[in-house]
Parts: C-alpha cells; sequence; structure tokens
C-alpha cells in the first residue's frame, strides 16, 4: 500500500507539469494581456510597455513559464491586474467554492444513492420507473435552465430564498445552488447505483447473507450497498474536481463569488496569473481526488490489493 | 435503533434548511424612514484596476472616485457643463499659463487640508511613468510630461516642469501649447486632489481609499463589496442625500436585475439587453434610459490605399446612407440607441457643440442614393465590404449583420457587406494599432469629459492617440488648433464645429449611434439620475 501511494505521487509530478504548461500556453496564445488590462480604451505605448516589464510579459514565453513555476514553489501565485496577490483571490474564492462542492456532493450522496437503492431493489415496479424518467429529465435540461428557473421560482415568485447569495456566502445561502450544481452528477449516481445493486443482488454472497438469517437492513447496508458502490464512489470522486472547475454557470447565476467567477474574470481580462494559478490548484484538488478515490477501493473491497 | 437515529437525522437537516431559507427570505431592507439616513443598494462591477484616481478609466472604477472625491471642476449631472468646485479662480490671459486658485475650508476625510500641494502631487504622480497610472495621458497637455513621460526609456524627471505651487491655496500650470477650454477638463476623476497618506502609505490607502467626498469608505471587501457611508463633515453643497451606499459586485447583470426585482436591491446601472422588454412592466415605469456620451462609428483604414482615392469619399457616404439606423436601434437595441446625427453626442447639449443634424442627408437611410454615390466612388473596393468587429463582448455580430444587410438591400446586392469578427477585443485591438485592417471597422468613443474637443481631436487629428484609422486632414488640424487657442468658449466651440464640418465633408468615418444610459430602481429609492457619464448621480438618491 505505502509503495502503491509514493508511485501515484511520482506519477502526478508529470501530469501536474503537463497541466499547468499547457494552461500556460493556451492563455498566451489568446491574445495581448496588456490590451485586456487596458480595457475598451488603449494604454499609451510607454505605459504599455512597463505593465509588460512589470507583469514579465516582454521576456519569451518558456521564460515566463519557468519563472512562474519557480514562483508557485515559494507559495507566490503573481498578482492579479486589479493589485491583488492571486493568493489574496484564492483564500476568498476557494472557501465559498469548497462549501457549495460539499453541499453539492452530500445532495449527490444522499439523494441520488438512497434513490439508487430503492429503485435497484424495486427493478420495474412504479417508483423505479417514475425515478428513471425524473432523472432523464434532469440529465437532458441544461444547468442553467433549472438553475434559472429555481431562481425565479424560489427567489422572485415565492420569495422562499434569495436570488442572490450574499458575500459571506453560508451553507444555508447555497443549498439550492448546491442543488443546481449538483443535479446532473445526481441523477447519474442514482442511475449508477441502480444498476450496480440490481447487479449485486443476484451474487452469491448477498444470497447467503440471506440465508444465514441476517436482518434485511444489514444485508443491504453491510453486503449489498458496500459491494456496489465502488463504481459510485469513483464517479463521485472524479466529480469533485469537476464540480469546482465546472460551477462557472451555476456561480454565475446565484452570484456565487468563487472558483468559477474568479477563473471567469481572468479569462475576460486576459489575465494570465489569475487563470493559471486557478487552473493549477484545480489540477492539484483532481489530482488529490483521484488518489483518495483508488485508495478507497481497497477500503470498500479487501480483495483489490495494491502491490 | 439505528432506523430511528436516522430520521432524527433526516428531520434535523430539512429543520435547518427551512429555517436557513426563512432566514434567507427576509433580508435586511435599507429603508429607515425619509429622514436621509438610508442605505442605497446598488449593483457594481469588479474594478479593472487599483482604485487610484489617475488610474482608473472604466466606468465602475469611475463610480467609486465620483462618490470619494470633488476635484477643481465638477460636471453638472444634468447639462454636463464644467462648474467650480475646488476651484476658487482659474485666470489665464493667454491661453498657456493658468493660474489657480483653491478654495479655503475644504479638508480630505482625514482631517488633512486639501492645499495646491495636494493637486500637486496628484497630478505629478499620475503622470510619472514609474506609476504605471492608466490615465497619464490626461497630463499630456501640461509642460514637462515628455520628461516624466516619454514615449521610450526612463524619465529624466519625476515633476512636471509646468506645475508650480505658488501659495499654501494657488499654483500654476504651464501648457505645452493653447488650449483655452483646458479647465473644463479638470472636473475629470484623474485631477483630484490626494491626500499625504495616499504618498506615505500606498498599500493601505489603496486598500481602502480617502478622498474629500460627500461619502468615506467604511468597509471594503475586494471583488464582492464596498460599502460607503455619508460624511456628515463633508464641507461642499453637494451633501450626501443618503445614509450611504452599498456597492455591490455581482457575476452577471442578470442576476442583479433579478434580485432587484425580488427587491433585495435597490438601483441597477446596467440592465440586461434580454430584460428590456419587461423592464416597465416590471419595475412600473422605474426605468431610465437616457443618452450617454458614448459615440459608436465606423472607422475606415486610410492607409490602405483603395479605401484612400480621390473619389472614396462618395463611397464612404453612399454606405453611410445605406444604413437604415432607426430600424436596427429600434429592433436590435429595444431603443438604447440614439440614431447619430452627428460625431458627438447629446449630452454636450446645444451650447457645448452638440449639433442635431449636422451630418444632413448623408446619415439618412436613401437607398437609391447610396447605390449612386457608390457607383460614383468607383464602387466598392474589392467588391465587398467587411465590417471588422471583435466577437468576445459586446454582442456585435447581431448589429454588425443588421447593417450589412441594411447595405446589401440597398445596394441590391447580397454580398455587398458581411461581417469580419476578430475573436478577442485583444486581438482586435493589436489588429488595429499593426494598421492590418482591410475595411471598416467598429469603433467607439466614451468621452473622457463632456468637451466637444474630446469626440474630435483624440479621434481625427493626425496622428492622435485614438484615430484608429490613420485620418489625416491639414484643414481639419487647423482648424483644431485655432479652436484651441481661442478663448471664448463660444468662438472655440463654433470653430470646432467647422472642423466637424470637415469631418463630415471626407466621412472620415460613418457614425452609427449614440448609446445611452440604462438604470432600473426600486420602489424604495427616487430622484434618481445617471450622469452624461452614464453613472448613477449616488448623492442625489433619496432613501424613503
Amino acid at each position: 500500500m505505502g509503495r502503491y501511494v509514493i508511485r501515484r505521487l511520482l506519477q502526478m509530478i508529470p501530469v501536474f507539469f503537463g497541466a499547468t504548461l499547457l494552461i500556460f500556453l493556451m492563455v498566451n496564445v489568446m491574445g495581448d494581456p496588456i490590451a485586456g488590462l487596458c480595457g475598451e480604451k488603449q494604454c499609451d505605448p510607454a505605459t504599455a510597455a512597463q505593465l509588460e516589464k512589470e507583469f514579465g510579459l516582454d521576456k519569451p514565453v518558456w521564460q515566463q513559464y519557468l519563472t512562474y513555476m519557480g514562483n508557485v514553489f515559494t507559495g507566490d501565485f503573481g498578482t492579479a491586474f486589479n493589485g491583488q496577490k492571486v493568493t489574496e483571490l484564492m483564500a476568498a474564492a476557494f472557501p465559498v467554492t469548497i462549501r457549495l462542492t460539499i453541499v453539492a456532493i452530500l445532495f449527490e450522496i444522499v439523494i441520488g444513492i438512497s434513490l439508487g437503492v430503492v429503485t435497484g431493489l424495486r427493478r420495474g415496479r412504479p417508483v423505479d420507473t417514475t425515478v428513471l424518467l425524473l432523472t432523464l429529465v434532469v440529465i437532458s435540461v441544461p444547468t442553467f435552465v433549472t438553475g434559472l428557473l429555481l431562481q425565479l421560482l424560489l427567489g422572485v415568485e415565492w420569495g422562499i430564498i434569495k436570488p442572490a447569495v450574499s458575500t459571506e456566502a453560508t451553507f444555508s445561502e447555497l443549498i439550492v445552488p448546491g442543488l443546481v450544481l449538483a443535479s446532473v452528477s445526481l441523477a447519474y449516481v442514482t442511475r449508477l447505483t441502480r444498476t450496480s445493486i440490481a447487479e449485486n443482488r443476484r451474487a452469491d454472497y448477498v444470497r447467503t447473507a440471506i440465508a444465514k438469517g441476517l436482518p434485511r437492513r444489514r444485508v443491504i447496508v453491510r453486503h449489498l450497498l458496500r459491494n456496489s458502490l465502488i463504481p459510485v464512489v469513483t464517479f463521485i470522486g472524479t466529480d469533485i474536481g469537476a464540480l469546482m472547475g465546472g460551477a462557472i454557470v451555476t456561480e454565475r447565476i446565484f452570484n456565487i463569488h468563487g472558483v468559477g467567477y474568479q477563473l471567469y474574470q481572468g479569462i475576460v481580462r486576459q489575465n494570465t496569473q489569475t487563470v493559471v494559478g486557478f487552473v493549477t490548484v484545480l489540477v492539484l484538488v483532481f489530482l488529490t481526488a483521484n488518489l483518495i478515490v483508488d485508495l478507497l477501493y481497497a477500503v470498500l473491497d479487501p480483495r483489490i490489493r495494491y502491490a | 435503533m439505528r432506523g430511528a437515529t436516522h430520521a432524527k437525522w433526516a428531520v434535523c437537516a430539512v429543520a435547518v434548511a427551512l429555517a436557513a431559507t426563512a432566514c434567507g427570505g427576509g433580508g435586511n431592507s435599507g429603508g429607515s424612514g425619509g429622514d436621509g439616513s438610508g442605505v442605497v443598494r446598488s449593483s457594481w462591477g469588479d474594478p479593472q484596476n487599483p482604485l487610484e484616481p489617475a488610474n482608473t478609466n472604466e466606468v465602475q472604477g469611475g463610480k467609486v472616485m465620483d462618490m470619494l472625491f470633488r476635484g477643481l471642476k465638477r460636471y453638472n449631472s444634468k447639462t454636463g457643463a464644467a462648474e467650480d468646485m475646488l476651484a476658487d479662480k482659474i485666470e489665464t490671459t493667454d491661453s498657456i499659463n493658468f493660474k489657480i486658485t483653491v478654495k479655503d475650508g475644504w479638508t480630505f476625510s482625514n482631517g488633512e487640508k486639501v492645499t495646491a500641494q495636494s493637486f500637486v502631487d496628484a497630478w505629478n504622480y499620475g503622470a510619472d511613468l514609474r506609476n504605471n497610472q492608466k490615465n497619464a495621458y490626461f497630463f499630456g497637455q501640461i509642460d514637462g510630461y515628455d520628461k516624466v513621460h516619454p514615449d521610450s526609456g526612463t524619465p529624466s524627471a519625476t515633476n512636471l516642469s509646468g506645475l508650480k505651487v505658488t501659495g499654501p491655496l494657488t499654483f500654476s500650470v504651464k501648457l505645452n501649447q493653447k488650449f483655452s477650454l483646458w479647465p473644463d477638463t479638470l472636473g475629470y476623476a484623474a485631477f483630484a486632489p490626494l491626500p499625504k497618506a495616499f504618498f506615505d502609505n500606498h498599500a493601505a490607502w489603496v486598500s481602502k481609499p480617502i478622498g474629500n467626498g460627500p461619502y468615506t469608505i467604511e468597509s471594503y471587501t475586494k471583488g464582492s463589496q464596498m460599502s460607503l457611508r455619508k460624511w456628515d463633515a463633508y464641507p461642499g453643497t453637494d451633501k450626501a442625500q443618503n445614509g450611504g451606499v452599498d456597492l455591490k459586485v455581482y457575476t452577471d447583470n442578470n442576476t442583479a436585475y433579478t434580485d432587484l426585482t425580488a427587491g433585495n436591491l435597490d438601483l441597477v446601472d446596467d440592465v440586461p439587453a434580454s430584460q428590456l422588454k419587461n423592464v416597465n412592466a416590471d419595475l412600473n415605469g422605474r426605468y431610465i434610459n437616457t443618452p450617454a456620451g458614448i459615440i459608436q462609428t465606423l472607422a475606415f483604414p486610410f492607409y490602405d490605399p483603395a479605401w484612400n482615392k480621390a473619389d472614396s469619399d462618395k463611397v464612404r457616404k453612399g454606405l453611410s446612407m445605406a444604413i437604415n439606423r432607426k430600424q436596427i436601434t429600434e429592433t436590435i437595441f429595444q431603443k438604447t440607441r440614439t440614431p447619430a446625427t452627428d460625431w458627438t453626442s447629446p449630452v454636450l447639449g446645444k451650447d457645448g457643440g452638440f449639433q442635431d443634424g449636422l451630418c444632413g442627408d448623408s446619415c439618412d437611410y436613401n437607398p437609391g442614393e447610396a447605390k449612386k454615390l457608390v457607383q460614383e466612388g468607383g464602387g466598392i473596393p474589392g467588391g465587398q465590404v467587411k465590417i471588422g468587429y471583435n466577437a468576445d463582448t459586446g454582442s456585435h455580430k447581431e448589429w454588425v449583420d443588421a447593417v450589412c444587410n441594411s447595405i446589401n438591400n440597398a445596394l441590391g446586392n447580397d454580398k455587398a457587406c458581411v461581417g469580419l469578427p476578430t475573436g478577442t477585443f485583444a486581438d482586435f485591438r493589436n489588429k488595429i494599432t499593426q494598421k492590418k485592417m482591410s475595411g471598416p471597422f467598429r469603433a467607439g468613443w466614451q468621452m473622457d469629459y463632456p468637451l466637444i474637443q474630446n469626440f474630435l481631436q483624440p479621434l481625427y487629428y493626425t496622428n492622435a492617440s485614438s484615430n484608429d484609422g490613420k485620418w489625416s486632414n491639414k484643414e481639419f488640424d487647423k482648424l483644431v488648433d485655432q479652436a484651441n487657442a481661442e478663448s471664448d468658449r463660444a468662438k472655440a466651440v463654433k470653430i470646432f464645429q467647422q472642423a466637424e464640418g470637415v469631418v463630415r465633408d471626407n466621412m472620415a468615418a460613418i457614425p452609427l449611434w449614440y448609446q445611452n444610459g440604462s438604470a432600473g430602481y426600486s420602489d424604495k429609492v427616487s430622484n434618481v439620475a445617471l450622469n452624461p457619464f452614464s453613472v448613477p448621480v449616488y448623492n442625489e438618491i433619496k432613501v424613503s
């Protein structure tokens, strides 16, 4: 197990460098950051040259990348165009998005898995058909439609929630946005769990457990569910990274000042430092989530062993 | 037993959710009676640059500057006229040397007196290349600017030689050329005075700016919210009529609009285009749509010989006549644009130089004449007009396509005009500065100050900073110089209008439409108006 973890950690290094280099190149290809910085009116050439020098944009791209990565390892992610340290932006944005992601993941786990278990155990019954149809609807409707619709109904028409999340972005305010963010993944989790449960229900070990006279609840939770959860855990694990990066739509609709918002701003303003910095952290989150998923396999199914 | 705990947990979760949403529904209302202590809750966008007067060149930062600072002059929120604010006297005999006297009794909100030195220090800072101030060019008319802000290389001086403090409240300014209307430019935020604290501890000042305007900053969370409160000891006559303003950053103007309709916000100064159809019904008429100092034009690449032949002006006039401005502003822009009939803006007013209908027939839709003129001018260069625009922001595609449709219909040739998108704004700007445009392209101008000079000189003077088409005309340049030297204001405006006539006769750029500012507000506030820069006049808003 220990050797496996070390090997996985070593594998993460080239992935990390490759991903950040790609992002760095892409952002630089997008155009001239100085023009983005000056806005609708052009900066005079002398000021533009001065700004280029200050942000190190007058050097070749490879040199910029090396300097940038060198700084990143000392914890310096550079300065955004509005004069704020990118680390400051991260300190403000990541906690918000992490809260949003936690809410979304909780919805996926609680609602998704429960619905999956219920439908998997009652395959072909009316409950099953209804839930299947519902998930189909959720998957086919784009997130921004669900988001805007809920915002309009709950926020404006019925006044149950505030349409826009405040600066603090507390857990309670993030319930609806979290549900919107989770909706599509939630439907997938339901379907994955349902299939997995339905398949394993006929497995030998389940029959054995029932034959031993174990209580139904124990059979389902300890034997059936535990083994059926492997594909679901894989999905949810990789979904953590996807949710954090993909929150752009949800965050825009509900006015959440998180990672998605900062990324969007960075791209619109061609702010290399912000975009590369945030994506670098997101890559790390993604890699770590994947590692944890792989380690969880062994916990869920002791038959899976790592050398 | 286990089942029981699960059920309990679920009940708790639901209870928490309900309680939370119930709290969320209430919200804090800004109002507290009509005693002028209510707080206006307004939408905001994240400012692009650090909040320094000489570094703020966009509208979001400009809102804060307008609340936080008062300069020598201030533009009347209705007429746009430059009126004395901190200036007691600005005297000149030759339109080059100005003697400025600052009014006594003004202080910054930290108690420091506003003196002549506060202005001179601020202007020297703004002009210095080493400080990267984006509005540095505003100081370009002052003597010695080329030393502190050379076109290339390092500055050889730190102070503008044209600025001299002559007393505690007086200083003199020497310009590098005659510019009679120069005092009228002093209402711009870049010319605001700065307290010592700005220079002593710059980082602290930027995180919580201190000014001399009717408001002070109570708290500022970058990227999310700024709370401004009325400064009770403010010495000016334009005291805040409300207790303060909360500027809230929105990720999307649609969300801000939704929040306004739900009653959680009092003022939105950028109504999303998709909501314009519903705005009157949603807000019960609490909607403002007035012209701002912004004009959209089509510029031409005069460096391309094909567009700069002897008869090319006929082609340009023909194209101008082929555009149905009225229809496009009504259908595409829902009347948030006004068809242009000159090259300035209605916010200047008649006395300021706006002349309704100066463009004459050339800006009227006349397909028959358009076709004739284009043919007389030798036809469209290359057989097809490609209108350049950037595709990333501002939904320019819609109107460019509409303009092309209009041209195609008028010329009876459905291949006469197409749009030519460029991916990003930055790339678009690059192509323009590198003179790579091969046909007309979108150009727009947002005024720096409400002066006719600002609509003509930077855009059409030979080699001027924003002369994107590189148009050059000796007659025009001569008239502009003459107007700048003229000490009588009314006469100067007249000569500028003559210069504008040269622009018209050559059709140096096709004027399309004036852009309006739009704002919606809640029933809790009243006396809401937009100034000529389309920024809400915050200090006059009343909260009921």
